[in-house]
């Protein structure tokens, strides 16, 4: 790692650090809790768009199963809150590799589809399977419970999601500077040139892919303990999109950019709210703005202006 | 026997046949070039060895090893290494890093160690760091090892390739048209390093189209035309021969 790479995760872990301290009440308290699950999920995002060069429309799918996994298997088989949790994450992984060999055939907008459509079949698993997710009403989610110990302040969760996403961004930024990380970067760059080396280019693109749909159902567990409640909605297709428009503002293939678009787009709706029916007109030129602006994300046009990387 | 034996090699895209019944083989430690017309398969053959294209037919041993339709990252473990044509540079990544790329098989590829900073992925990493920068060094890029790939002119990215390829420790490589495109500079430089190669004891096959390079380098040449081999032998050999005057003079010279 760069020294301007330590830099920034002593500032992420600075300002975590600080925030609970300088938040005038629960509302900000609670939004900077949900920022920060949305920063893990998207810096996991970008591992697999950003820096692998590959994308995903599907990941709220992913967070579903996930956050499913944590209502329902401690609601009707009693399952410990951290098995159930860790049932989701084995369960995306299994789908998630299954699905990954013939969709990484596919490239480009075949890719797009091929995820799409795998997030929208989740979506309406969830949907359909009433007997056990509540159908569209959703269910109630057991609060999460270790050692006899429940986590049920703000606080307490405020620092379980801070320590979760400064390990993110350090396992993050280690796996980018490492030769697993060097591969996914090169089969960005140049698949050919990256095969010719012997980079197996779809086994690098099924273990990212994987990862990534692991970041989004770890982190649909806890957000679905954390809310107490889980609805279709979190895997919804607009969920999809909004993580990967929190990539793409962000910055792409920047772990900092991906902090930088959850926190802007988790806040951004808060701040329309006053628009009344027309906040989506206004995210959605913001958005434009921002494609046409900054086209590489905030992050690295900004570090390329001040000329430093990270 | 020969490091490389190819025989009878062929591929159609459609009606077109690129490469018909080629056959010749490739002593370990020389320098062997391809030469011919442009559109005479030499790429094409190139693609078709180092597994970029499955061929038709034929036959291609690496060692007796029969290695055709494997793809480029399995021969890359047999030591096969190429550069391209038209440049194969990751521009996302720096200079530095893309000939560590090339080193991809050597290393400790696991997932979960490079998460968590493992101590030993770590050494091997920064020992390559070094090595990487030597490599660069060696194909005479000093001054390029801070530098940013997509910052970089043409002829130094040729080079680029060359040491990517090279961090393979590779057996053979293949130089497709090292040379294209550069200055009489940049070609006598291109030349040397190519020398070097072989020096190191490389097997050096080479595309090339500029002449006086290919008849200072090489041992042997392969003259490719509309995709069949239109002779095989020494500089002299092939200098002489009047079925290569006429493919590169017209029909009629």
């Amino acid at each position: 790692m760069q020294k301007n790479t330590y830099l920034g995760l002593g500032l992420v872990i600075a300002v975590l650090w600080v925030l609970p301290f300088v938040l005038p009440n629960s509302y900000y308290m609670d939004l900077a809790i949900r920022m920060s699950i949305n920063a893990i999920i998207v810096i996991g995002l970008n591992l697999l768009i950003g820096f692998a060069g590959q994308i995903s429309l599907g990941h709220a799918g992913f967070l579903g199963i996930g956050a499913y996994a944590s209502a329902v298997l401690p609601t009707h088989f009693g399952f410990h809150p951290l098995l159930a949790m860790a049932a989701g994450a084995a369960a995306t992984a299994v789908i998630a590799s299954v699905v990954a060999k013939p969709i990484f055939k596919l490239k480009g907008n075949y890719l797009a589809m091929a995820t799409l459509g795998l997030g929208i079949i989740i979506n309406i698993a969830l949907r359909n399977e009433a007997q056990w997710t509540g159908g569209p009403d959703g269910m109630a989610v057991p609060a999460f419970a270790l050692f006899g110990f429940e986590l049920n302040s703000d606080k307490q969760w405020y620092w379980v999601v801070a320590a979760l996403l400064v390990i993110s961004v350090w396992a993050s930024l280690n796996l980018i500077d490492s030769p697993f990380g060097r591969a996914l970067r090169a089969l960005h760059g140049s698949e050919v040139a990256s095969q010719v080396v012997g980079v197996n280019i779809v086994r690098y693109k099924v273990s990212i892919f994987v990862l990534s749909a692991v970041f989004a159902s770890l982190m649909g567990s806890i957000t679905a303990h954390y809310i107490g409640f889980v609805t279709p909605n979190f895997a919804d297709f607009f969920h999809s999109i909004e993580l990967v428009t929190m990539v793409v503002v962000g910055g792409m293939a920047s772990v900092f950019g991906s902090i930088i678009g959850a926190v802007l787009l988790t806040a951004l709706p808060q701040a329309l709210a006053t628009f009344e029916g027309w906040e989506t007109v206004v995210f959605g030129s913001v958005l434009m703005l921002c494609m046409i602006f900054l086209p590489k994300g905030l992050v690295p046009t900004l570090a390329a202006k001040f000329g430093k990387g990270d | 026997m020969s490091l490389l034996e190819v025989k009878d090699l062929s591929i159609h895209f459609g009606g077109v046949k690129a490469v018909q019944n080629v056959s010749f083989n490739i002593d370990a430690g020389i320098v062997y070039s391809v030469i011919g017309p442009n559109g005479a398969g030499k790429t094409t053959l190139f693609n078709l060895i180092t597994g970029v294209y499955k061929p038709t037919s034929g036959e291609i041993r690496l060692d007796g090893e029969m290695i055709q339709g494997k793809s480029p990252n399995e021969l890359a473990e047999r030591g096969v290494a190429r550069t391209f044509q038209n440049l194969q540079i990751c521009m996302n990544m720096s200079a530095l890093e893309n000939v560590m790329v090339g080193a991809h098989l050597r290393l400790d590829r696991n997932l979960f160690k490079a998460a968590l900073r493992w101590p030993s992925l770590r050494r091997r990493d920064n020992a390559l760091r070094e090595e990487a920068a030597e490599l660069m060094k060696f194909v005479g890029l000093d001054q390029y090892i801070h530098a940013r790939s997509d910052a970089m002119s043409y002829g130094v990215l040729k080079r680029l390739e060359i040491a990517r390829a090279l961090a393979m420790k590779p057996r053979v490589i293949f130089l497709d048209e090292p040379a294209a495109g550069l200055n009489p500079k940049e070609t006598i430089e291109i030349d040397r390093l190519v020398r070097k190669l072989a020096d190191s004891g490389i097997t050096v096959v080479l595309v090339e189209h500029d002449m006086k390079m290919v008849m200072n380098l090489s041992d042997r040449i392969l003259v490719l035309d509309y995709g069949k081999k239109l002779t095989e032998g020494t500089c002299a050999e092939v200098r002489t021969n009047p079925d290569v005057i006429a493919a590169y003079l017209g029909a009629h010279a």
